[in-house]
């Protein structure tokens, strides 16, 4: 008795395996076509974005290219790139730039988005509504190349609309002093356009109940802006100042080649102009120092890597479908 | 009465602000376009003007007929954007579309490997270091693109639009017997049109004003893009035009280069497509702006 029902379990439990191995060969087999979708996407992460990072590396190193990544030598000490980064003024002031112009373009930017937005709202004309959103969204389609054929077109010394018609004889691609406003204005330019955009869509989003709640009150127009639309607004500002918060320090993601091209490279700029990325095309392609370009690299990215993994996961709390992740 | 007037001259005052606002993103553009269609002389003699002062197109002819290097450079942007944006959406919306299948076990560590290059990535030096020495693409039209074939960040986008496609729709076509990878293509792609062509219109802007990949690995004038060779153009004109064009004997051409007006009509020309476009971009404007930024 006992033997029969001891091979009658072992053969139970034999069934039992070959289902579950059944089961997960069914599991995988199902798979396999998702696999299939997704290698050509993996093959390009790995390659384009894993496989730089041991370049990270040369921030160590005295590099050449014949002895490439791994067999250049170690500089000594391990942190000189760093140290020749930090004790020249170009750490300080390319970090002060940075943060000078992103500080200036968060104030600055949402105050004019949301002004032109609300406006924007507040225009009956359909027509007339969708001519202006697209001329103001013109500046954010052109390329950095434009910018600064623009720029040379009214700053250009004795040809330039300010020179020919304003008699402004200023040198402007010779004194750093004017940047200071010039780069604001230039951002600002290009940028408002689409982010107005992004609070008109949130505008359009808030509940139209509000508003006839409103005017069965007597609300006026200045009241409904500043009791129903600024509030309902606040949440989009709070995503979009950490989005722009967590790219202040995010190496090549954030729009810097204005920087480089705006002021057309002028070396007499820098002062006013040098922005961390900046510095580290111009270090890696003019000065050819690799080192202290993936030194500077290194130590934006620390920062921005930091910035970037806590202002998403705040932006996750506020609102899930906002954050990256 | 009194309030009526009142909310005219509010309106007013909006359509007014508007239409400075407007100018103030049209004009420079317009500018470009009346420097263009001026003649040298009068850029040399009299600066720019918003109106040219003595009128020409002798810069646009110069462009058509003298230097291939133009044309070519239209051609070389116009491949790169087409196929780049192509492959880039084709590759992130399979690769989104996968990561949203419950069926794949590993999703959650896969979806990671997305997102980590989206915080750090190895920053110019390293990627300079792996394209030109490593891959070894200096000078190839690939380089152009290559790098861009997949983006993290749309990905995570794109997942978030695949997820609400009905999980029924996806069943009924594997009942009815279609593989995983044709439910793909024949329903899953279909039904999120409107978000692949909101993407793709911003990845291909980003390919046609693309110049810094150029400026980092192209050195030969007859790889040069359009954006690339507006701005070597504007270091120094000269040399761009004559070495491309050495062999066609332009040496004497180019001592007569209207070398203001070729600029500006070079930067008219690569705005162009965009300004064409502009209708149909304006159409995903209110759709494809708001993707991965704020819900509406």
């Amino acid at each position: 008795m006992s033997k029969a029902s001891k091979s009658n379990k072992t053969v139970l439990s034999a069934e039992e395996k070959q289902r579950k191995k059944r089961r997960t060969a069914i599991v995988i087999k199902r798979q396999i076509p998702f696999y299939i979708l997704m290698l050509p996407g993996l093959i390009c992460l790995a390659i384009f974005c894993y496989m730089p990072l041991p370049g990270i590396l040369v921030a160590f190193k005295n590099y050449n290219w014949r002895e490439g990544i791994l067999g250049s030598p170690w500089v000594d000490p391990i942190f000189k790139n760093f140290e020749f980064f930090f004790e020249s003024d170009v750490a300080f002031r390319t970090t002060f730039n940075t943060l000078f112009y992103n500080i200036i373009q968060m104030v600055l930017g949402p105050a004019l988005a949301i002004t032109v937005a609300i406006l924007l709202n507040e225009i009956r004309g359909k027509v007339s509504a969708s001519v202006y959103k697209g001329a103001i969204l013109l500046p954010t389609f052109l390329s950095w190349v434009i910018v600064q054929y623009i720029m040379y077109a009214l700053l250009n010394p004795g040809r330039g609309i300010f020179s020919s018609v304003f008699g402004i004889d200023a040198n402007f691609y010779m004194e750093p002093s004017y940047w200071r406003v010039i780069m604001p204005l230039v951002y600002l330019w290009k940028g408002f356009g689409y982010s107005s955009v992004l609070y008109v869509a949130a505008i359009s989003g808030i509940n139209t109940d509000y508003y006839e709640a409103a005017d069965l009150d007597g609300a006026s127009r200045w009241q409904k802006i500043k009791y129903i639309t600024l509030p309902m607004l606040k949440p989009t500002f709070m995503i979009l100042m950490l989005m722009s918060l967590g790219n202040i320090f995010r190496g090549g993601a954030g729009d810097w080649q204005g920087f480089v091209t705006a002021t057309n490279d002028s070396g007499m700029l820098y002062p006013a102009t040098d922005v961390i990325d900046s510095y580290v095309y111009r270090a890696l392609r003019t000065l050819n120092d690799y080192g202290m370009s993936a030194a500077a690299s290194l130590y934006q990215s620390i920062i921005g890597f930091v910035l970037v993994l806590v202002t998403d996961r705040v932006i996750h709390r506020i609102d899930p479908d906002s954050s990256m992740l | 009465m009194g309030r009526k007037h009142k909310i005219g001259v509010f309106d007013v005052s909006v359509h007014i602000v508007f239409i400075l606002l407007s100018l103030a993103c049209i004009l420079p553009l317009l500018l470009v376009l009346g420097i263009s269609l001026t003649a040298e002389s009068s850029l040399i003699s009299e600066g720019y003007h918003l109106i040219p002062r003595e009128f020409s197109t002798a810069a646009y002819s110069y462009v058509f007929t003298s230097s291939s290097t133009i044309i070519r450079a239209y051609g070389v942007t116009v491949f790169v954007t087409v196929v780049g944006t192509f492959l880039q959406l084709l590759f992130t919306a399979m690769m989104a579309y996968a990561l949203t299948r419950p069926e794949v076990k590993g999703r959650y560590f896969l979806s990671l490997i997305v997102y980590i290059p989206c915080l750090f990535n190895g920053g110019m030096v390293a990627s300079y270091i792996l394209m030109s020495q490593t891959l070894h693409l200096r000078n190839t039209i690939w380089v152009l693109f290559v790098g861009s074939m997949i983006s993290p960040a749309n990905v995570l986008i794109m997942r978030k639009f695949l997820r609400s496609i009905p999980e029924s729709l996806i069943e009924s076509a594997r009942i009815d017997g279609s593989g995983e990878i044709r439910t793909f293509f024949k329903i899953v792609l279909p039904l999120s049109k409107p978000s692949l062509a909101s993407l793709g219109l911003f990845t291909a802007i980003a390919f046609w004003n693309d110049w810094m990949t150029c400026n980092l690995y192209i050195t030969d004038t007859k790889l040069f893009n359009l954006q690339y060779l507006l701005q070597s153009m504007m270091k120094n004109i000269q040399n761009v035009l004559a070495n491309a064009d050495r062999t066609q004997g332009m040496q004497n051409a180019l001592a007569h280069l209207p070398t203001e007006g070729v600029r500006m009509a070079t930067c008219i020309l690569a705005i162009g497509p965009i300004i064409l476009l502009y209708p149909m971009l304006q159409k995903y404007f209110n759709k494809g702006l708001t993707i991965g930024a704020v819900k509406e």
